[in-house]
């Protein structure tokens, strides 16, 4: 029975890497093309800045918030970084600006959400307003064209390999780091799993959350430059709905919508999952609105298998009945 | 009365590795208090929430009445008679009294619409008779837990329940609605009522029940017939003696001595607290506690406690006094300042301030120190486990791993948990608020022996308690508050339940001299 309960905590710890592998081999088993070098690098080009995204959520979802003006704030920090680096030619000034815009919204959500209270979900629905408002208002409503430069963010190569996949590698590294290795990244876990219990132990609750938004801005930031360069254009209504690719990729890695529970790794894994089965779908020719179905599908049923494994983890476990009660009812 | 209104034959449920029940027999008599005792995790809870419908047995039966039923949830339960009240009240806070009453089986017109004239006459006519001094209007958030929990009461009464759970129904009321609901439980039983009463305090077993089962590890050990156990008009010394005689089964061994205290030097001066206020809440409080005291807080629900002790750890605000650490004066502005003052507190509602449920028991131990683990610009995982499990060790702390989820754990290991975590930052003044509440007999015990242990290296303790006897067999001191204000301070020899009642309910008043020893 110890093996037991050792394997099926194996399985629950890992299953989402489970999924991951098998899901790489019934993939390369559709199309021949998935496997060549292309079409990898490919995928790995188009996951970054979702997966950027993805771990701003998963940090905010972990502490029990979440964050649904990431895309809009992606947009007005992509705007401004291309136009402040058209006026100064300098990449350097350009990030500072996506940064800094990054953290200025957040730090208004994290205002409302951390002194004031308003619900998260609230308040940043409001910045998704803000911020996608102003993006279009600085652009007078168009697009901004001929970035020069400014592309080797989005579209530079280093031997093999694109230069956003590099950053993302390295904002992996990061990530990780705060999470599993700083205070603050362990007290993100007890925020999200009770709040009021993480406040009594001394936790500068405030303080966590203030940061766990900054760093959320920062990716939104850094998210804005790769995606504006990538499409060789400043887009004040690009990147629309993409908060949801990353609420997807988090959530489908292991992430608990109820706060608490969820890992870099996991997430990263939920990135792929999801980037996988877009890139098959469209080798084997899935009609892209057929393609929206299925993601829809995906987050309900990521939740509610959460939902039914904590269900089973707890001690509400409806057994079947045995032979002799079935007899009893017959 | 011999008639058997409920009976359960041969119940055994198991979890995922764990045999939680095995061959249940037990009967309920018609017209009977049938008192459920046994150790936290011992199974009661299960067993109820079988008959409740909201599991489902194994194997075994359940006949009512004489005849097989089968319970597939609470509402099939309901029907059957069934109701239970259960330890975590279920209410909806935002909704009215009235509402509450009628929550689930509102009553309609042909129409389906809500026949609110027939709520507001049938839930006033209850409210008046059971003599409840609250507007069926009034939404719930406005009541207190205890006046919450007689409405369930009602609400299990206007069910038509023949069968009445109650699972710890006295674990946050003040003594006086003890008494109010012990009536109501006398009223029922005499108009032919069952009720199954789950209760870890002893004294009460024996004031209210006809039967008592006892159950260890989900076995059924013994049932008794109070009338059997005791004569009647029984002395103190007989009440004493069938006490410890369910103990004993309850536990499987014997208990010597309920409270371990010990002699220990007092030092100096830990903390000392000096006309603290806090507006409508509390008024000029004062006390101090010195060290190898430990120092208790008696008083009725709603005497300000709690409310004082989160002040002065921190947690809430209060308008002025002051508060001396050692001797030195120090500014209480949140609870990390108190941690690093060294002043701690154990906070009475472990589930709303103490555990974080999906987290390891390792991160609940450690989470209050987490300086101590993450430094020099890295985590340090080896040091935080060693430290975790030394005091573990030293709690007897029983968990599978230092990974499980501390929901896992019952009442009584997730308490030495949290004790482990205060216990991590090394404190001076650790205030316990009801250190021992939902609590079984044997934890109890050994947090006693840990409060023990821990006065004698030379730390001082708070324990705020509503059991008078765990305070007058722990203490040194007790304060006792009444409606916010401290109305006396009695040392070990004037120790008596009578006594610390007649400051309680402010019929004594003494302002003490501070530094009374």
């Amino acid at each position: 029975m110890g093996k037991n309960a050792k394997t099926q905590q194996f399985i629950q710890k890992y299953s989402i890497f489970i999924v991951l592998i098998v899901m790489f081999l019934a993939c390369s088993a559709l199309s021949p093309y998935f496997l060549k070098a292309n079409n990898m690098i490919n995928i790995m080009r188009q996951i970054c800045v979702g997966l950027l995204i993805a771990y701003g959520e998963m940090i905010l979802i972990v502490s029990g918030f979440l964050d649904l003006s990431i895309a809009s704030v992606l947009a007005l920090s992509g705007v401004l970084s291309v136009s402040a680096y058209k006026s100064t030619q300098s990449l350097a000034v350009a990030i500072l600006v996506a940064l800094a815009v990054g953290i200025v919204c957040n730090l208004f959500n994290a205002f409302f959400v951390a002194n004031v209270g308003v619900p998260a979900f609230i308040a940043t629905l409001g910045m998704q307003q803000i911020a996608r408002g102003i993006a279009l208002y600085y652009c007078g409503g168009s697009n901004i064209l001929q970035l020069g430069n400014f592309t080797v963010m989005g579209q530079g190569m280093i031997g093999p390999i694109p230069l956003p996949v590099i950053v993302v590698v390295a904002i992996t590294v990061v990530i990780w780091y705060l999470i599993n290795q700083t205070r603050w990244g362990r007290s993100l876990y007890a925020i999200g799993g009770n709040r009021n219990a993480a406040e009594a132990s001394g936790i500068n609750v405030k303080y966590s959350i203030y940061v766990g938004y900054i760093v959320n801005g920062m990716l939104a930031g850094l998210a804005g430059i790769i995606f504006m360069a990538r499409n060789n254009a400043g887009l004040p209504n690009g990147a629309v709905g993409y908060e949801m690719t990353g609420l997807t990729a988090a959530i489908v890695g292991g992430t608990s919508m109820t706060g608490g529970v969820g890992t870099v790794m996991g997430t990263v894994a939920g990135a792929f999952i999801i980037a996988f089965l877009e890139n098959i779908m469209n080798l084997v020719g899935v009609d892209s609105y057929i393609q929206q179905i299925i993601e829809g599908f995906i987050v309900v049923v990521a939740v509610g298998a959460d939902i039914f494994s904590k269900g089973r983890k707890s001690t509400k476990v409806i057994i079947a009945p045995t032979d002799t009660e079935k007899k009893e009812e017959k | 009365m011999d008639e058997i209104k409920m009976r359960v034959e041969h119940i055994s449920k198991s979890f995922p590795g764990v045999k939680a029940l095995s061959d249940i027999d037990f009967a309920v008599r018609r017209g009977t208090v049938h008192a459920l005792c046994g150790e936290n995790g011992a199974g009661k809870s299960t067993l109820m929430k079988i008959i409740n419908g909201i599991y489902k047995a194994d194997t075994g039966q359940i006949y009512i009445d004489g005849q097989p039923v089968e319970i597939r949830n609470p509402i099939q339960a309901r029907e059957h008679g069934i109701s239970m009240i259960a330890q975590e009240l279920n209410y909806v806070p935002d909704l009215t009294v009235e509402e509450n009453i009628f929550l689930g089986r509102l009553p309609v017109n042909k129409i389906g619409k809500v026949d609110w004239k027939t709520v507001r006459r049938e839930a006033n006519k209850f409210l008046q008779e059971q003599e409840l001094p609250y507007s069926p209007s009034q939404t719930l958030r406005t009541l207190t837990v205890s006046d919450i929990q007689m409405l369930e009461i009602i609400k299990a009464i206007t069910n038509n329940a023949q069968i009445i759970i109650m699972d710890e129904p006295t674990s946050s009321i003040s003594q006086k609605e003890v008494e109010l609901l012990f009536g109501k439980i006398e009223e029922l039983r005499a108009s032919g009522v069952s009720i199954i009463y789950i209760s870890h305090k002893m004294e009460e077993l024996f004031a209210i029940a006809d039967d008592i089962t006892v159950i260890r590890d989900g076995s059924v050990v013994n049932t008794h017939r109070v009338t059997e156990l005791l004569p009647q008009d029984p002395s103190k010394e007989e009440i004493e003696a069938a006490t410890n005689v369910i103990i004993s089964e309850m536990v499987g061994r014997k208990l010597e001595n309920v409270y371990p205290k010990e002699e220990v030097k007092i030092g100096d001066v830990a903390l000392e607290v000096e006309h603290f206020c806090c507006k409508n809440i509390f008024d000029d409080i004062s006390f101090n506690v010195r060290k190898g005291e430990i120092v208790g807080f008696a008083g009725l629900v709603g005497a300000g406690r709690t409310e004082t002790m989160r002040a002065v750890y921190g947690l809430d605000p209060h308008d002025s006094g002051k508060v001396k650490v050692n001797g030195k004066e120090v500014q209480v502005k949140d609870p990390r300042g108190s941690i690093d003052n060294g002043v701690i507190m154990l906070s009475e509602d472990r589930r709303e301030y103490g555990l974080v449920p999906v987290r390891s028991v390792m991160e609940n131990a450690s989470i209050a120190n987490l300086k101590a683990y993450f430094y020099g610009g890295r985590a340090h995982p080896a040091k935080e486990k060693e430290e975790v499990s030394k005091y573990f060790k030293k709690m007897n702390v029983k968990t599978p791993s230092l990974e499980t989820p501390i929901s896992s754990l019952s009442g009584g290991n997730a308490q030495k948990v949290l004790l482990s975590r205060w216990m991590l930052c090394e404190p001076d003044v650790m205030i316990l608020d009801e250190p021992t509440r939902g609590i079984d007999v044997g934890a109890k015990f050994e947090i006693y022996k840990l409060m023990t242990e821990i006065v004698k290296e030379d730390k001082a303790i708070i324990m705020v308690s509503s059991e008078m006897a765990e305070l007058i067999g722990m203490c040194d001191r007790i304060y006792v508050m009444c409606q916010g204000r401290v109305t006396g301070c009695l040392s070990r020899e004037e120790f008596s339940q009578e006594r610390i009642m007649m400051f309680a309910t402010g019929l004594m008043n003494r302002k003490e001299k501070e530094g009374a020893s």
